[in-house]
């Protein structure tokens, strides 16, 4: 289904505000996951604004439509998305990673409402992914599982039990985003350590895959409304994204996996997100 | 050596029939089986169970983090494969789920040495180590099928991440029928005032044996029987050991990181004499013969009986 303009210009404005809150949580001279939180912005914008269906007064409903961020050091997308969803008050993000905030550095569910699983220890997102799916399974819930991957992530070899988990229990509540930035922390992907083909892969161990622009919002929409109706078969959506997508002088660089920004950089990408 | 009186037990037959009858009483039990479910006995709750087992092939570190999504929606995983492999393979899966207290069953089978067969890669002797290092884990080694029993079930009832040791080899009975098992609470198996044996798993019934064959000497030795490994309470084993002229910590399991540096630890600044009968710090090997094994290793009535001299020198 096409998204309406309005819908489309909220989708647009959200993961502006987003990676607003990804600058700022990180500041200047500190170093933060600017990369890999900025090429999921919109992925993320549209699962939490568009998609899923989910009660921010009541982050522990069975029913709800889980998410989970495998690449967890990504964490700051999702902590801006459920601050923007009002899991927990916005005066939060501005505590990451000190000590006793209830954002870590990586997604604990027992600290962060909203927060699905322990995640960012790489490679194993998609196996508790799997597990959620098979619980509702003999549940005969219809919730969905969402699990984003990113393209360097996927080397961890627990990644290909769990794709063959999925296609094994037929877990077609199952769906999988891969963020294939291209960049690792080492460098690119074709130079560090080539992961690729990616839509092959996936499609070899029994997985239902499109392929999509990761930051164009319709199509994003598309491919996840797509999904609701495929059966017997989990599905992969390899997006293709850009590593810092919105941060000119990051984007593409690996130094901004974990990067630091000057209080100059600071200050040009702040000003690029703000209302 | 034979001991036609006692009442042996398989405890790999005892779990399976156990998560049989968990499984009839809570259907929140599900059990994942990494390929081993003819040795684990995990192949009973698959054919009564179907629709709550998961085969999830040779793959460890996938189960344990599948239990982990599992946990997360409401259900009781059991994640089975062979000590070593349960607890070597998916350590950092494990970690991630202990971090969160995820209510994850880790059932270890064959270990210790009781696969002597198989050789080194398949004989768990740094389990308990690796496990105890864990915050928020708990590690539960039952002696004997009557405590198989008890143990798995208490597991069950107990919410948060527990890793469970099973023999693989019949053993005799040495624990009581009667009485509740409680995690945390290690039991007097056998009442004495000279030395105290702290003991787990099959090592338990090893040290009734020693402590028979002294008895004759006019020595007398009581006997503990430290079930659950982690956690360990302190003030039990101070007043467990206060009396006596020595101790003796007794497992199927390297010196380091087990029994003997929890009860040597718990102990500290007692004065009192300790002795550790253990895999010295060595990998096992393939054998014909389970006990010739343990006597390779030192794992004998006898040894038990020289260290308990030893302390009381």
């Amino acid at each position: 289904m096409p998204l309406t303009s309005d819908q489309l210009a909220r989708l647009t404005r959200i993961a502006k505000k987003l990676r607003y809150h990804i600058v700022t949580m990180i500041g200047a001279g500190k170093p933060g996951h600017l990369g890999g939180s900025c090429s999921i912005a919109e992925i993320v914008a549209v699962l939490y604004f568009y998609k899923m269906r989910h009660n921010p007064k009541d982050p522990s409903w069975p029913d709800r439509d889980r998410f989970l961020l495998s690449k967890g050091h990504a964490a700051l997308a999702q902590y801006a998305a459920l601050a923007e969803c009002g899991y927990f008050p916005n005066e939060h993000l501005g505590t990451l990673k000190e000590l006793g905030s209830i954002l870590q550095g990586h997604p604990e569910k027992r600290r962060t409402p909203g927060i699905e699983a322990y995640t960012g220890s790489l490679g194993q997102g998609l196996s508790i992914a799997c597990g959620m799916a098979m619980a509702g399974k003999i549940d005969k819930k219809d919730y969905k599982v969402y699990c984003i991957l990113g393209d360097g992530e996927i080397a961890e070899g627990q990644i290909w039990e769990a794709s063959m988990t999925a296609a094994f229990y037929k877990l077609d509540k199952l769906v999988a985003i891969l963020d294939k930035n291209l960049v690792q922390a080492s460098g690119p992907i074709v130079e560090r350590y080539d992961t690729n083909p990616h839509p092959e892969k996936w499609r070899a161990f029994g997985w239902h895959v499109m392929e999509i622009d990761g930051h164009d919002i319709q199509q994003i929409a598309n491919a996840l409304d797509q999904a609701d109706h495929v059966k017997g078969r989990p599905t992969m959506i390899v997006a293709h994204t850009v590593k810092g997508k919105g941060v000119p002088f990051a984007e593409g660089k690996a130094d901004f996996h974990h990067g630091i920004m000057t209080k100059e950089q600071y200050q040009l990408a702040r000003q690029l997100f703000e209302e | 050596m034979r001991y036609m009186l006692v009442n042996m037990q398989n405890c790999r037959m005892v779990y399976g029939q156990t998560l049989v009858e968990l499984g009839r009483e809570d259907d929140r039990i599900v059990v994942l089986e990494a390929d081993l479910g003819r040795t684990t006995m995990t192949k009973l709750f698959e054919k009564e169970f179907p629709g709550r087992f998961f085969e999830v092939g040779i793959g460890e570190q996938n189960m344990i983090s599948v239990a982990a999504g599992l946990a997360l929606c409401g259900k009781i995983p059991f994640a089975n494969s062979f000590s070593v492999f349960a607890t070597g393979r998916p350590y950092d899966q494990i970690r991630v789920s202990c971090i969160g207290r995820l209510n994850i069953k880790i059932v270890g089978s064959s270990c210790g040495l009781s696969d002597f067969g198989d050789g080194a890669t398949h004989q768990a002797i740094e389990d308990v180590a690796i496990m105890r290092a864990i915050p928020n884990m708990t590690i539960l080694s039952p002696a004997d099928g009557i405590e198989t029993k008890k143990i798995v079930r208490a597991a069950a009832r107990y919410d948060g991440p527990v890793y469970i040791r099973i023999l693989r080899n019949d053993v005799p009975d040495v624990t009581a029928q009667t009485g509740e098992f409680k995690i945390g609470r290690p039991t007097v198996i056998r009442e004495g005032t000279d030395v105290v044996i702290f003991a787990h798993g099959y090592m338990v019934y090893k040290s009734l044996k020693a402590a028979e064959t002294l008895e004759a000497e006019g020595i007398s030795v009581k006997i503990v029987n430290v079930s659950t490994l982690k956690p360990i309470d302190e003030k039990i084993i101070r007043s467990m050991a206060s009396g006596t002229k020595g101790v003796v910590t007794v497992e199927e399991h390297t010196i380091i990181g087990g029994l003997a540096s929890a009860i040597a630890f718990s102990l500290r600044g007692t004065g009192l004499m300790i002795e550790a009968v253990a895999v010295n710090d060595r990998f096992g090997q393939s054998s014909l013969n389970y006990e010739q094994l343990l006597e390779h290793y030192g794992l004998t009535v006898e040894a038990i009986v020289k260290a308990i001299k030893k302390v009381l020198r």
